[in-house]
């Protein structure tokens, strides 16, 4: 049994260890030693969709869902879904909304946080629908970087094996 | 038609504009309250030979051994600050840094508020002092992002982001940013500098590379700026082509235009008149503070109207749909709140730097408009025009009004790094020190130093700009 784990100047170094054996000693300039271990957790968190479940209903339904001001005086519109109006917090109604809109901005994502890292590049957008006073976040698909632009039209796609999740539809170049 | 007009209709639909933000709150009617020592750890990618609790109370230690009448007795109680228990997984962390400080049994509060964490921390000591419940208050802040490896830290800076329909798409905070900034050259360089250009997509890529270019200028300022701050992660001499050929993380942002990870920790101690008299004879006041926030959500920003500043007419800004995603409306509403506290009606004038949260190069342009330095849609030509960089320095490229008004003369986010629940309290301290006139002692080099600077702002940001601390400091001696 080794009483020590090996010792690094380097901290990255000591990372590269914990992922071979689990501990290591790091030692700083001053020769000052810290004894550093691996420390898994993982958690399986229980998810209602809530107040925003026909929305995600919707998208396995290959129906694009916003919500509208109940208030006739108000009548926002929302493109992403929301219970009550932040307007004047009266409560929303479902509605359908258009299939194609404008891409208000976009961006390619070269990189990502660790859950996404393997789907790197991917593109995401800002959708702007006519007579709707909100935008919906999306994924875009079928197109690279150079062929994005601010105003371009998009329209929707639905997947036809839904997770339940916001990445159940995405967003084209319209034809 | 003109250009400009055309390619407005043709991109942005009509649609029903929202009432205008109305931002009331009155101004604090508090005692006054003065910041009298501080102290900041070297923020470092990692600090595997200090806990949490240790690079707090070695900032502590810093901060007290400047005043030899301020001992542990004389702070009536702290208010502690980290964002995340995800980089902690140490709940009730903020309990163990008062328990290592030696202050229990004393009064103390967490703080949390995402990336302006640090910020609302010295708000509520702030908060503590000018409404008579201490007379001396501790604030206190740090993060240990190092604990986890940087892409896993992203998703849990992301998990910041609305899990129900943002997260899933990526989770990923310089995803947003680009998202932002994509459509502020849109509004500022697409539908101005370059409204001839009759290609669309021609004029958008034209007004993306010289978007890119000017954030690149305020990379290089804040990275050469630490050159001189030995409190800096990552000072370097750095060219344009350097950091518009550093790695692309999310277009058109690259690597060095945004800050990155840090473990460190940051205090600050306030107390009233009485007390600050006593303390030292180089006290700073705090003599405004103003907060704002905005939807979670950068979909559900609205289009409405822009709320002004005092210097501002409503003709500046006829045409603007506001904030939807080009503007930080959060930073406007605490700017506003803030200047109205400290008497100030034109903050170009009226102040003499600003410690600016800039996370990304991309926000501290966007922010020199929110808090009115220039008009909205003049962020590109202020930096170019050189306002907020230092005089003296040279950084490679001319800068004609260099020191109108300095924008992180510390070196920022991007070059000191950001252990968030530390960060806006880091801009404290270098406020502080700015504002005694003790850089040089505090730096080892008087070079960042401001001939007798009267006056300073801190801004402290949150999320896609969902809360932002502004809170302004002022010299309170001869």
């Amino acid at each position: 049994m080794k009483a020590r784990p090996p010792t690094f100047t380097k901290f990255r170094e000591v990372q590269a260890e914990l992922d071979r054996s689990g501990a290591a000693l790091f030692r700083d300039a001053d020769g000052v030693e810290s004894l550093v271990i691996r420390y898994p957790y993982s958690i399986q968190y229980i998810h209602s969709y809530a107040e925003d479940t026909p929305f995600f209903l919707g998208l396995a339904e290959g129906r694009l869902r916003g919500s509208k001001c109940r208030r006739v005086k108000c009548g926002f519109v929302y493109a992403t879904p929301r219970g009550h109006c932040m307007v004047c917090g009266s409560p929303t109604e479902w509605v359908d909304l258009p299939d194609h809109g404008r891409l208000h901005s976009w961006t390619t994502c070269h990189f990502g946080s660790e859950a996404f890292l393997k789907e790197t590049p991917y593109n995401l957008g800002l959708v702007e629908f006519s007579g709707v006073g909100s935008l919906l976040l999306v994924r875009l698909k079928d197109a690279v970087e150079s062929d994005l632009f601010v105003g371009m039209p998009v329209e929707a796609r639905f997947s036809p094996n839904p997770t339940y999740s916001i990445t159940d539809v995405w967003f084209v170049p319209s034809r | 038609m003109p250009a400009r007009s055309k390619a407005r209709a043709m991109a942005r639909p009509r649609r029903r504009p929202t009432a205008p933000a109305r931002v009331a709150t009155p101004p604090s009617k508090g005692r006054r309250v003065f910041m009298v020592t501080g102290g900041v750890t070297k923020f470092a990618k990692a600090h595997p030979a200090m806990d949490f609790r240790l690079m707090v109370k070695r900032a502590y230690d810093y901060a007290l051994k400047g005043i030899p009448n301020l001992s542990a007795d004389r702070i009536d109680g702290s208010r502690i600050s980290y964002f995340s228990d995800h980089f902690a997984r140490q709940l009730k962390a903020a309990s163990m840094v008062q328990d290592y400080l030696g202050l229990n049994p004393k009064g103390s509060v967490r703080i949390e508020w995402g990336g302006a964490t640090g910020g609302e921390c010295f708000q509520a000591a702030y908060e503590a002092v000018a409404s008579g419940r201490m007379d001396v208050c501790l604030a206190a802040g740090f993060e240990t992002m190092s604990r986890v490896a940087t892409w896993k830290g992203n998703e849990f800076i992301a998990l910041a982001s609305d899990t129900n329909f943002d997260f899933p798409l990526g989770g990923f905070y310089t995803g947003y940013y680009a998202l932002m900034v994509v459509r502020h050259i849109y509004e500022y360089l697409r539908l101005r500098k370059f409204a001839d250009v009759k290609d669309e997509r021609e004029a958008q890529r034209l007004a993306i590379a010289e978007g890119s270019r000017i954030m690149s200028l305020v990379s290089v300022k804040n990275h050469v700026n630490a050159l001189h701050n030995p409190y800096a992660q990552y000072p370097k001499r750095l060219t344009v082509e350097d950091v518009l050929r550093s790695e692309m993380i999310s277009y058109p942002l690259t690597r060095e235009q945004i800050c990155t990870m840090s473990d460190g920790a940051a205090v600050a101690v306030l107390c009233d008149a009485e007390r600050a008299k006593e303390f030292t004879d180089r006290p700073v006041r705090i003599i405004g503070v103003g907060t704002g926030t905005d939807t979670m959500r950068l979909a559900d920003r609205p289009f409405g109207k822009v709320p002004l500043l005092p210097h501002e007419r409503s003709r500046d800004y006829e045409d603007l749909p506001y904030p939807g995603v080009h503007s930080f409306r959060a930073g406007r509403a605490a700017g506003i709140e803030a200047y109205r506290h400290a008497g100030i009606t034109n903050p170009i004038r009226e102040l003499d730097f600003l410690e600016l949260h800039d996370a990304y190069a991309s926000s501290e342009i966007q922010t020199y408009e929110d808090l009115g330095l220039c008009r909205y849609g003049e962020g590109y030509s202020f930096v170019e025009r050189g306002d907020p960089f230092l005089k003296g320095i040279d950084y490679g490229f001319p800068v004609p009004r260099a020191g109108k008004i300095p924008v992180n003369p510390s070196g920022g986010l991007i070059a000191c790094g950001h252990p968030v629940g530390a960060t806006g309290l880091m801009q404290g301290v270098f406020a502080f020190w700015q504002l005694q006139e003790t850089i040089g002692k505090h730096f080892g080099d008087p070079t960042l130093q401001l001939s007798k600077p009267k006056r300073g702002a801190i801004h402290s940001h949150a999320g896609t700009g969902s809360s932002v601390t502004v809170s302004i400091l002022e010299r309170g001696f001869p």
